[in-house]
């Protein structure tokens, strides 16, 4: 692992409720196929608590019944999955061709200025950029199949269509404390 | 959020969108059920499993997911006494770009997917089905589990399913941002609980070993919506809608450079390229014409608007001759497409003008295809990159006059050396720009000449860019 991997702040303790959903959310496979259940426990850990946290691996791995590098190569290959806090809001932006035609890398710098955001530093590795107050972070993602009503872009689970101007992206951000 | 009320296009005819933009219209279980839903379901149990594999045979349905396969004849694979338990999975990973269909049925007919897939499950003997939904449809997630629950309360899903005998559950399980999980045997790997790497066929036919290494069948959300209305109409009634081979209707998703982009559910051929562009969307925007158009989704072969294309068609005596079609000639189903040297694909219309330039465009594509291998082929996880990073510095005006050429090479290597079709679907949008919009690509690279021994064009261009991008990546 980089230098950059040590530094993941430690997955805090699991409360009781989030363990009892990820309890029920194992019940979906069948039982000797738990290890299916990785993605949804990987969703539910990084919903509560922003991000995998190092020893999201052993705990997940524990949970399933597999080792700690089955869980580790998937939080590496779906782009969903961070190891390091996002803003309180996160905001995806659609990159792709419809989307890029009716805007989206204009909406994309308009929404790095309202937010005073600096993208200058993202990499296909590391696509996540965070505001220096915390409030918002920001990458772009592929096509969010919603291709008609270009550009669009995602704020925490809210989605919004034809975010054509720099008021209609400020009117969005201006949504979230 | 749901999106602005849109009225159908009196061309239309709303089978699978029935209830899409519907005024008055919401998604839970009493608004469905008053409008007739699960009628159909309960029709489907009245009929034998085998009954219903042959009316979707006969309804000649293929699938709306991209590869346009017999529906019936994937059904078929499945041994009626199949031993091993039979797994079915729906298919809602929609992330082709320039698709938007499933969303509005996910997001608004919830109970329409759910009614197809029972009687999916019952004509293959699934007791157990997963809704594989993207990740980035958080809401459609919780749409589809809030209808699961209904179902599940009402008796439609669980045991004994409307005293039939039988017994069926469905889980809806979220993908993490990966477009490769649409392949389906990518699908079944993420659903698995690993990597999205998509599995060779042979042997992994999903139909014969799929998830868990059981019988599974993979279809759209689209698709399985269809056998609801096969159900309803009966295999040959069906079959009447659209033209033979080419059964039902077809959403068609246009966006790009048009005046009123949008959906449109059409009787498969109902339209033809021009009616599409022109009378349904508005034709161009003000001042402009059109000039490419992919029209099924971004792996498919860009059409050029100028062109003429040369098709066989089968004359009175069965013979073949040439026939001249123009662009707006193009009936827009799938055998249509297919001889015109494109694909209908997903249905994704991507539409561009003449302000448009295709090495930025194609430049937009292959970022794309660069970030989503999965990594696995060496021909497909270095291509894809390379591809990107030739058109990357053509379109940033650092490119070189073999650029082109080196362009071509790398694709031409790409296809039909992968695992699965990502392969084909990263190449054949370059092998196709080229070919149709020679002319750019060639502005695009006679800029510059490569002195010799430099690495990259752009070291040698531009040393203190190259430097720069070597800092970041
Ligand atoms: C790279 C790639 C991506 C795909 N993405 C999707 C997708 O997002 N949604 C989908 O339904 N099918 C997708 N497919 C097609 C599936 O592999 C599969 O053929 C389809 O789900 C079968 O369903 P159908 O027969 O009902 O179309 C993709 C195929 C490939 C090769
Ligand atoms: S063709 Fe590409 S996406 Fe498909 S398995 Fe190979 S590397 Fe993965
Ligand atoms: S290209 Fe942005 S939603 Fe499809």
């Amino acid at each position: 692992m980089s230098a950059a991997a040590e530094e993941i702040p430690t997955l805090p303790s699991v409360p009781a409720e989030l363990e009892a959903r990820i309890d029920e959310a194992i019940t979906h496979y069948p039982p000797d196929f738990k290890r299916s259940a990785t993605l949804p426990l990987l969703h539910l850990l990084q919903e509560h608590f922003g991000f995998l946290g190092a020893g999201t691996e052993e705990w997940v791995a524990h949970k399933l019944g597999l080792e700690p590098v089955n869980v580790y190569e998937v939080i590496t290959f779906y782009p969903m999955f961070r190891r390091a806090p996002a803003g309180r809001h996160h905001i995806r932006v659609c990159r792709t061709l419809s989307c890029a035609l009716g805007g989206s890398y204009e909406l994309m710098r308009q929404l790095c200025e309202l937010a005073k955001i600096d993208r200058s530093h993202a990499t296909h590795h590391a696509p996540v950029s965070n505001a220096a107050d915390g409030k918002f972070s920001i990458e772009f993602v592929e096509c969010l199949a919603s291709c008609g009503t270009a550009p669009v872009c995602m704020v925490d689970d809210d989605f919004y269509e034809n975010v054509a101007t720099k008021e209609a992206a400020a009117q969005i951000l201006q949504r979230y404390e | 959020m749901v999106s602005l009320v849109k009225h159908p296009h009196p061309r239309e005819r709303r089978l699978v969108f029935k209830n899409v933009d519907r005024p008055g219209w919401s998604p839970d279980i009493d608004t469905y059920l008053q409008d007739g839903g699960y009628d159909d379901l309960k029709k489907g149990f009245g009929m034998k499993p085998q009954e219903i594999v042959g009316e979707v045979k006969t309804s000649q349905l293929r699938g709306r997911g991209g590869a346009g396969f017999s529906c019936g004849m994937k059904w078929g694979f499945i041994k009626p006494d199949e031993k091993k338990p039979v797994y079915l999975i729906c298919n809602a990973d929609e992330s082709e770009p320039g698709t938007f269909k499933d969303r509005y049925i996910i997001h608004q007919d919830p109970h329409q997917l759910l009614e197809g897939m029972i009687l999916s499950c019952y004509a293959v003997n699934a007791r157990l089905a997963y809704i594989y939904i993207r990740g980035e449809f958080p809401e459609g997630a919780r749409i589809l589990e809030r209808a699961i629950q209904e179902a599940h309360a009402r008796g439609f899903l669980g045991k004994n399913i409307l005293g039939s005998g039988f017994d069926l559950e469905i889980f809806v399980h979220r993908g993490a941002g990966a477009y490769i999980c649409g392949e389906e045997t990518g699908l079944i790997e993420s659903l698995e609980g690993k990597r999205a790497y998509p599995r060779i066929k042979p042997p992994y036919f999903p139909a014969v070993l799929g998830l868990y290494q059981c019988p599974t069948i993979v279809n759209n959300v689209e698709t399985l919506c269809n056998v609801k209305h096969i159900v309803r109409l009966g295999g040959a009634e069906f079959a009447k809608i659209g033209r033979p081979n080419n059964t039902g209707t077809r959403i068609l998703c246009v966006s790009g450079d048009v005046q009123k982009p949008g959906y449109f559910e059409l009787e498969c051929g109902a339209v033809t390229m021009g009616e599409l562009l022109n009378d349904l969307c508005g034709g161009p925007k003000p001042g402009r014409k059109f000039k490419a158009v992919i029209p099924g989704g971004s792996s498919a072969k860009v059409l050029r608007a100028d062109d003429t294309y040369k098709i066989k068609v089968k004359q009175p005596d069965g013979s073949m001759a040439d026939q001249e079609l123009k662009f707006d000639d193009i009936v827009l189903d799938f055998d249509s497409l297919a001889a015109v040297g494109s694909m209908a694909g997903s249905g994704g219309v991507i539409v561009m003008d003449d302000s448009r330039d295709m090495v930025w465009a194609l430049n937009n594509i292959n970022e794309f295809y660069a970030h989503e291998s999965c990594g696995q082929c060496t021909p497909c996880r270095e291509g894809s990159l390379w591809m990107k990073k030739i058109t990357d510095r053509l379109a940033g005006g650092y490119g070189v006059a073999a650029d082109p050429r080196t362009l071509k090479s790398v694709a031409d290597n790409i296809a039909g050396r992968t695992i699965c079709a990502f392969g084909e679907a990263c190449a054949w949008p370059v092998q196709s720009f080229l070919q149709k919009f020679p002319e750019d690509f060639a502005g695009a690279a006679a800029k510059n000449e490569l002195p010799r021994g430099a690495r990259t064009a752009l070291e040698a261009l531009n040393p203190a860019l190259a430097a720069a991008a070597a800092e970041r990546h």
